[in-house]
């Protein structure tokens, strides 16, 4: 069991945290969902280091992020599938 | 696993439990620490609490002193007191509001007397209350004596991703079993302050929590010169993932687990409606944190850190755990309890809140924690603005 790429805290998250060192382009991943202990697949798109997070559905623009299983934002640039989800593509609501 | 139901604990005068037997000597006053400080090398088993305000204070910052004062010496992790100032009548008041407890407490004043003669009374005072001391033993006492406050600090996205959310486990286990429980940081809930409000367990506790927040936010917004885009989440945290504000605050909320707060309380305010959780209002540096934390009566501290606070308090033994291998690794003098197997799922969430809860129950039985064995004592009052 020991071993992942991948974690996602929530159920309902619609986004993940890479826990290796980097993800690399056209990566088959391991996800692990903490909730529930549950283990899901992604493949990547992008390049992507520790710690940042990745897209584990497509998203449009005014979509919100879901992390914790709670908004963190909302999407600006539209997003797919296995890309790097950052500063360049979602924003806070709160300003 | 099954929770044990009792740990070793000192109880007390008021009934409360201790997991130290401190005898503190506390200075009212900046002026104060000198005496305060030889009187403790003097006599051994006792320990100095030095700090730099007290003098020309007034009004909500002066009560504050006096609570943070009064909550320290009334904490159950100290034996017995002995209170140093200036002048007889702040002395005295604080004085006498830890006789309250039935602890052994006595003041000194240094006005007309000097600080030599001071020290010698004071000494031979202090040497009764440390040999008295000295012979309280550990008992049984229910593990609902425990009453554990948690901040956390050098977060990283480790911090948000395991080390908090095995807090939040362990007040999960907890908060069933009848322990206080105490959060604060007002500062770093932002961007998660409406989810943090509906954790109010009444509309009360959630109203209190509103105005809270938004004194906080509107001092903020009078002080800053931008809207803290800039600046929260910081350089740092973007580098390390960290896209919005509301993520940052989320991964500081993980700290306690599925858990409602019953009441918010004015920063080293005691709780006074049983067991359960408390919000407390406090900045987010952590020596402050702690001091007002302690104050409040808090005799266990959970402290997770990502890239590794080195943070310990006089009176309440700080326990510090990690997710961040590397920090784990690099500071481990530091690191009590190591759940970064939880990133590599080693070990998950359940197994890693049983860790903590083993560890916490060894603390609170004795056992010295890095910090404590390091001989970290940060004790920083928190002013809450320009003296006099």
């Amino acid at each position: 069991m020991a071993g992942t790429d991948i974690i996602i805290h929530d159920e309902k998250d619609n986004v993940g945290v890479v826990v290796i060192e980097k993800i690399t382009p056209k990566q088959d991943c391991d996800c692990w969902i903490m909730e529930n202990d549950k283990s899901v697949k992604i493949q990547s798109m992008d390049e992507i280091p520790l710690g940042h997070k990745i897209a584990m559905t497509d998203l449009n623009e005014g979509d919100t992020i879901l992390k914790y299983g709670h908004d963190i934002g909302k999407v600006v640039k539209s997003i797919k599938k296995g890309e790097h989800v950052h500063v360049h593509n979602v924003k806070t609501k709160k300003w | 696993m099954e929770i044990p139901k009792t740990f070793l604990g000192y109880k007390r005068e008021d009934g409360r439990t201790g997991t130290r037997n401190h005898v503190i000597i506390l200075p009212v006053d900046d002026i104060s620490n000198a005496c305060a400080e030889a009187v403790a090398n003097n006599i051994k088993g006792t320990i100095a609490l030095p700090h730099s305000y007290g003098r020309l204070q007034f009004g909500a910052d002066l009560e504050l002193h006096f609570r943070t004062m009064i909550g320290t010496g009334k904490n159950p992790n100290v034996a017995a007191v002995i209170v140093i100032g200036i002048e007889p009548k702040w002395t005295k008041r604080i004085v006498d509001a830890i006789a309250t407890t039935g602890k052994p407490v006595e003041g000194f004043s240094i006005e007309g007397v000097g600080d030599i003669d001071t020290i010698a009374r004071v000494s031979k005072k202090a040497q009764e209350f440390s040999i008295w001391a000295s012979e309280k033993q550990r008992e049984e006492r229910p593990i609902s004596d425990l009453w554990i406050s948690v901040k956390c600090g050098e977060s990283d996205t480790t911090s948000g991703l395991a080390s908090n959310p095995t807090v939040g486990n362990l007040m999960d286990k907890l908060e069933p079993l009848g322990v206080h429980l105490c959060f604060g940081e007002t500062s770093e809930l932002t961007g998660a302050e409406t989810v943090c409000e509906k954790r109010g367990k009444t509309p009360e506790a959630q109203e209190k929590f509103r105005k809270t927040w938004s004194s906080y936010n509107d001092f903020i917004l009078k002080e800053a010169t931008d809207d803290l885009s800039e600046s929260q989440p910081t350089a740092g945290n973007i580098a390390g993932g960290l896209t919005t504000i509301e993520e940052k605050a989320f991964g500081n909320f993980q700290k306690i687990g599925g858990c409602k707060f019953i009441d918010v309380l004015e920063p080293a305010e005691e709780p006074t409606k049983g067991p359960g959780l408390y919000f407390m209002d406090t900045s987010s540096a952590a020596a402050e944190c702690v001091t007002l934390q302690a104050a409040g009566g808090f005799n266990l501290h959970l402290f997770p850190t990502g890239q590794g606070n080195i943070i310990g308090n006089p009176i309440e033994p700080v326990v510090k755990l990690t997710a961040n291998p590397l920090t784990a690794r690099t500071m481990s003098e530091h690191i009590d309890v190591d759940v970064s197997k939880i990133l590599s799922r080693e070990m998950n969430l359940d197994e890693a809140g049983d860790e903590l809860i083993k560890a916490t129950i060894r603390v609170a039985n004795g056992r010295l924690t890095c910090a404590e064995a390091l001989g970290h004592r940060e004790f920083v009052m928190t002013k809450l603005y320009r003296s006099a």
